[in-house]
């Protein structure tokens, strides 16, 4: 067995792991979903307890995390250009699109 | 240790997916962990009605100084809905880019240029369920990266709960400018999910997750590392970077918001990062929202930020293919950055405002600080190995008008 052989071997074990990776999560996800509903634990009877007229605080835009969208998603592509950790930003990804 | 240089390598190559396999092993746990945090905090359920977000315009301007490099440009976004129920946005970014960093300044000569952004969405409201289609392509001279990212939302919980999955694709092609042979490929797969809950009158708080699978040529094609050669005059050589052609991560971000007495807010966020090449990130911030009589509101944060190094990254390798993977970019070393941030926005008095449209000018300015505690300065002086730790300050600057209509 040659080098490329063996790099073809190496390419072909990462790509399936990344695979499996990805596939992993959505089964774990439908499987939780799934069970949850099953389980009905909707049933724990626990009733929202901040009632709609009681919101106006929480409606007020100094409460908004997205009140610039334009400006969050510029600040996320600074970031993401400069630091390793990307993800979970809540600007829907997309990546850096640079190098 | 055996003889067969080939043999050697095989063990190597072996034994490096053999260390990736526990990093995935404990990334999936992380996600598997925060999912059922998140579900089990779903199985609240009661329902409340949606809307789409209002129609907006925003145009801005931004610019970024530091570090040798001086990047600015103009950005656009536009979303209007068609119906009730359907609602389309567009969005324009251009990054001008004017690059003399550490990095060019120590193996290359400055340059310029651009990077053009642009996206296309589309959101479809049913009952209490919002779905959305975002396609995105970004393209540079040497780099073109297209996307295309699927989400479904749905409150729950008399509104007091939203969930949200997302998933998002994205393709690039790498080239190199000045070489025409060069033709390389990457994969990106993005899963997330979110979940949004009020907790109080005042409080809200937002769970998010996300898992992103990289494939293909994930390099800078022009950066290279450094190792010591005595057989050089200079006594350092550089050879090109080489990268894993996989990286998985995952990166999990709580965010709380509270809304103050005196009509105020203040808000956290915290965010754990992990990936199998073995880079750990946190970052923190702390935000405060103030709005002064009816026309203005200032906001301040602060931010800090730190990270470990990819285990393949060496500042200074001891001699040229030292090992298998070779990294020595800064982004992946082991460094910690501070921001301080400040923004005002202004709404416009109704004799000012086009149509009677509400509209808002902002300005904000973040300060941003880079200590690095395993990246030397090669152009300092020193010697080879003993420059001092690289290190430099960034000011961002945006300013843009949004109206409303």
């Amino acid at each position: 067995m040659n080098i490329n052989m063996l790099k073809q071997l190496n390419s072909s074990l990462e790509s399936n792991e990344m695979i499996t990776f990805i596939a992993k999560k959505w089964l774990t996800l439908l499987l939780i979903i799934v069970l949850s509903n099953l389980t009905g634990c909707a049933q724990l009877n626990i009733k929202p307890w901040v009632k709609p007229y009681e919101r106006q605080h929480l409606a007020d835009e100094i409460m908004s995390a997205n009140r610039h969208p334009i400006a969050n998603m510029h600040i996320t592509h600074v970031y993401g250009a400069r630091e390793s950790a990307r993800g979970a930003e809540g600007t829907g990804g997309g990546g850096c699109g640079c190098n | 240790m055996p003889e067969n240089p080939h043999v050697a390598q095989k063990e190597q190559e072996v034994a490096a997916v053999a260390v990736t396999k526990p990093k995935n092993s404990k990334i999936s746990c992380y996600f598997f962990s925060a999912l059922i945090l998140l579900l089990a905090l779903s199985c609240l359920k009661v329902s409340t009605a949606a809307v789409l977000d209002p129609d907006r315009a925003d145009v801005l301007y931004h610019n970024y100084e530091g570090g040798g490099m001086k990047i600015d440009g103009p950005a656009i976004l536009l979303r209007k809905k068609a119906t009730e129920s359907v609602a389309l946005s567009a969005y324009y970014y251009v990054d001008m880019i004017s690059s003399a960093s550490v990095d060019v300044m120590s193996t290359a000569s400055p340059y310029s240029e651009k990077r053009n952004e642009a996206q296309l969405g589309i959101e479809y409201l049913r009952d209490k369920t919002l779905m959305s289609i975002n396609v995105r392509q970004s393209d540079e001279s040497d780099y073109l990266s297209k996307s295309v990212s699927v989400n479904i939302a749905q409150d729950t919980f008399g509104d007091l709960t939203n969930l949200s999955l997302g998933l998002t694709f994205g393709d690039d092609q790498i080239s190199r400018n000045g070489d025409e042979n060069f033709a390389e490929n990457s994969k990106h797969y993005q899963l997330r999910a979110g979940l949004n809950q009020i907790l109080s009158a005042n409080l809200s708080a937002n769970l998010s997750i996300e898992a992103i699978a990289d494939q293909g040529y994930l390099n800078n094609p022009y950066r290279t590392v450094r190792y010591i050669d005595a057989s050089l005059p200079s006594g350092v050589g550089y050879q090109a970077e080489v990268y894993p052609n996989t990286r998985n991560s995952f990166a999990s971000k709580l965010s709380m918001t509270y809304f103050l007495p005196y009509r105020a807010a203040v808000y956290f966020n915290y965010r754990y990062f992990t990936d199998s090449w073995d880079i750990n990130a946190d970052d923190v911030e702390l935000g405060y929202r103030h709005p002064l009589a009816k026309m203005l509101t200032l906001e301040f944060k602060l931010r800090y930020y730190q990270q470990s190094q990819a285990n393949f990254y060496n500042d200074l390798f001891p001699y040229q293919d030292a090992q298998n993977f070779l990294a020595r970019d800064k982004e992946l070393s082991d460094f910690n950055d501070i921001t301080v941030g400040v923004g005002i926005t202004y709404t416009l008095p109704a004799k000012y405002s086009f149509a009677d449209w509400r509209s808002e000018a902002t300005l904000q300015w973040d300060y941003i600080d880079f200590t690095y505690n395993n990246f030397r300065d090669p152009t300092a002086e020193g010697g080879i190995g003993n420059e001092p730790f690289y290190g430099f300050s960034a000011n961002v600057v945006r300013m843009f008008f949004s109206l409303y209509f």
